[in-house]
């Protein structure tokens, strides 16, 4: 099997940690993980945005820089819903979401992971609504080695992110913010996890501000570790 | 009592950020939303689960209205047939205007200078109580809720509930207040008890359905094999105005008829478990045409088109028409729970409100209108919800590019436009991407290094209550490269 690991830009240029921690988890099941250099965007921002040319002009690059793969593997959520939904492309029906790979495709749900610290997780919209992952990131977060896994009150509630709406309508964004974040805190957990570094880094961000001292970490990141 | 200017959307409202802001600074509107909108949402959850062929009965609504909106010419024809000879008279009313006029006259014809209104999302969407008011003649809502934004002079906040921003301490002191100087008072030892205040609506609603000539209704469903016309209700005040007048007078969107009287079966069941989370709603009145010696014995159909057929001629746009105003996608909207309904500017509030209106309005003609798909984090919960499977954020998205195309080529581009441009730029090459991360890289260091938590410019809305992210050293692709791997 040919894996590809397709980042999304925002995790390519903000959150290289979770690239490096999906290599590692792939690599530790056994698979060689590639990344095609020609991969930039999948024009999912774009495209929620009301910039549909624009968005459709990036399908071509993503299909030529992913053709050849038999799995093309991406920390995002909210990118690998929008590919299989909007890209019409041959590599389209390829992508899946990290915990979707594992689960679905692997089927493995301990991948033999050690995080000795109370944790929450965040299932985002885009994960759960679009991709339908369900209950397969906890499924992984649950064979983790000495985790304490609380459950987030009104978990399935929306960030406030959305893109271009935690600019747009920032008041209405932050408004939801503060109810995410106090649900957080209900946890006590000291780390929040969630499938995607985009909502992730809108409550982090606001969690950041008011010095709440709860740290935000990929999903592959804490697969990723060890003893 | 209101007399603001209303067609579909209140004139001259302004943007939904700007109406958000401040809805978000009224604590008892929040408060009073969240604990309403959160209890629906369990209610619903739970009555849904009951039924095991819930999605294939979602399925089959969806399935019915798509055929509707396809052949809707024959299905109006055909209702106008049936509905003619059981007794009715139908109308057609291009516009909120047209429909307007088509109600007054006929209210005229019979010398009346009063009517009981059932609560319709049709007649508030043409403003028909203004319209009514305008010339003489004096409304009354009859549904509870109605009444209290009625006598309030407010603005109804929900398609099902449109009081759902008043507690009930509030309502006493508008009953109060208010009553009295439309028909039987409230009395003076009036406390916020639901029944009592129950009972002061009755004592002054019956007044009215005695004496009322004429009935004003709107439709949730019309058959155009039979010609029967439905409504659904909880208060029973419907089935008063339905029996008691004379003359019934209904406005129907277009798109509310359906093939066959058969279909009501799947609705039926899909409408009362999403709205009220009821397995059946108390009251559904069905009538075709006249029955002599038995209701009403004059009954007209007015069928209203306001920017239906517009919305019709777009094919990802269409399905907004499949609506049954069953307001459970508000309910489940995060964005409807903080804001609540008003600050949509439009009769149709929530995530069905932020695809609606637009459409009938037409997309570009305001920059409220054109707000309104924006109004969504796309999250997806309301699509989940809808018992007829309307896919709100694809058509939120697909809006919102109709709204960018609207203004491309304007001479200022909006900086998100360019924004937009550049970066389609940037990631049309990698080597370009990989340019602009280092450059972004070092940027976003200098910003982070000086304490950067607070931006200038269009960023202070991110900066407002978040911190700034500070980017890493080196981009994924460079540390890969570094790393040796291919
Ligand atoms: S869009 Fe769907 S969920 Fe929303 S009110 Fe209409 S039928 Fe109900």
């Amino acid at each position: 099997m040919r894996v590809a690991l397709f980042i999304a830009c925002y995790n390519d240029a903000l959150f290289p940690d979770t690239g490096k921690a999906v290599t590692t988890v792939l690599e530790r099941l056994g698979h060689t993980v590639e990344f095609p250099m020609a991969q930039t965007c999948c024009g999912q921002m774009h495209y929620n945005t009301g910039y549909r040319r624009e968005a459709e002009s990036l399908v071509g690059a993503f299909n030529d820089a992913f053709r050849g793969y038999d799995a093309i593997v991406t920390p995002s959520g909210s990118c690998g819903g929008h590919v299989r939904h909007h890209h019409e492309t041959e590599t389209a029906p390829n992508v899946y979401e990290f915990s979707e790979f594992l689960v679905d495709v692997l089927g493995v749900s301990d991948v033999g992971a050690y995080y000795p610290h109370r944790v929450t997780y965040h299932p985002t919209c885009h994960s759960l609504r679009m991709l339908r992952v369900g209950d397969k990131p906890l499924r992984l977060l649950r064979a983790v080695e000495g985790i304490d896994l609380v459950e987030l009150p009104e978990a399935e509630s929306c960030c406030g992110f959305g893109g271009t709406f935690a600019m747009k309508n920032s008041e209405t964004s932050v408004a939801m913010l503060r109810d995410k974040m106090d649900n957080v805190h209900i946890t006590k957990a000291g780390t929040l996890c969630a499938s995607d570094n985009s909502c992730l880094m809108h409550i982090g961000a606001g969690l950041g501000r008011i010095k709440s001292g709860v740290r935000t970490l990929h999903l592959a990141e804490i697969l990723a570790a060890t003893k | 009592m209101s007399d603001e200017k209303v067609n579909v959307v209140w004139l001259g409202s302004p943007t939904f950020p700007n109406a958000a802001h401040d809805a978000l600074r009224d604590g008892q509107l929040r408060r009073n939303l969240k604990h309403a909108t959160t209890t629906i949402r369990d209610k619903r959850l739970r009555a849904v689960a009951e039924l095991d062929d819930w999605e294939t009965l979602r399925l089959a609504g969806s399935q019915i209205k798509d055929r509707v909106m396809r052949h809707l010419d024959e299905y109006l024809l055909r209702l106008e047939a049936s509905v003619t000879a059981a007794g009715g008279v139908v109308h057609w009313a291009e516009d909120a205007d047209a429909a307007n006029r088509i109600v007054i006259e006929l209210v005229r014809a019979k010398g009346a200078d009063e009517v009981v209104k059932i609560k319709s999302m049709a007649t508030q969407e043409i403003g028909l109580n203004e319209a009514l008011a305008a010339d003489g003649v004096t409304a009354t809502e009859t549904d509870l809720a109605e009444l209290i934004v009625q006598l309030a002079g407010d603005r109804p906040s929900h398609i099902l509930v449109p009081a759902i921003h008043r507690n009930r301490t509030e309502i006493r002191d508008i009953f109060r207040r208010e009553m009295g100087k439309y028909g039987v008072a409230a009395p003076d030892d009036l406390t916020d008890e639901p029944r009592v205040l129950a009972e002061a609506a009755r004592l002054h609603l019956r007044e009215k359905f005695l004496r009322a000539k004429v009935a004003v209704s709107g439709a949730n469903f019309a058959c155009a094999d039979t010609g029967t016309v439905a409504v659904v209700e909880s208060e029973g005040n419907g089935r008063m105005c339905l029996t008691l007048p004379e003359t019934l007078i209904t406005v129907m969107g277009i798109e509310k008829v359906l093939p066959a009287f058969a279909d009501l079966e799947v609705f039926l069941q899909l409408l009362p478990r999403s709205s009220t989370a009821e397995r059946m709603n108390p009251y559904t009145s069905l009538w075709t045409g006249v029955t002599p010696g038995d209701g009403p014995q004059e009954f007209h159909l007015i069928l209203l088109d306001n920017g239906r057929s517009a919305t019709l001629a777009d094919r990802q746009g269409r399905s907004a028409l499949h609506c049954i105003r069953c307001s459970a996608c508000l309910n489940v909207c995060p964005v409807y729970e903080r804001t609540g309904g008003r600050s949509y500017g439009s009769v149709y509030p929530g995530p069905i409100g932020a695809v609606l209106t637009p459409q009938l309005v037409g997309v570009g003609t305001s920059k409220h209108a054109d707000s309104l798909p924006f109004a969504s984090t796309l999250c997806g919960a309301c699509y989940d919800a809808c018992p007829v499977r309307i896919d709100i954020p694809e058509m939120l998205v697909h809006l919102r590019a109709k709204v960018v195309d609207a203004h491309r080529g304007e001479k200022l581009p909006a900086p998100e436009a360019l924004a937009m441009k550049a970066a389609r730029v940037v990631f049309g090459s990698p080597r370009r991407l990989a340019v602009a991360e280092r450059l972004g890289a070092l940027g976003g260091r200098i910003a982070g290094i000086r304490g950067g938590r607070w931006l200038p410019g269009p960023a202070k809305k991110w900066t407002a209550a978040r911190d700034v992210p500070v980017p890493p050293r080196e981009s994924f692709r460079t540390w890969w490269r570094k790393a040796g791997r291919r």
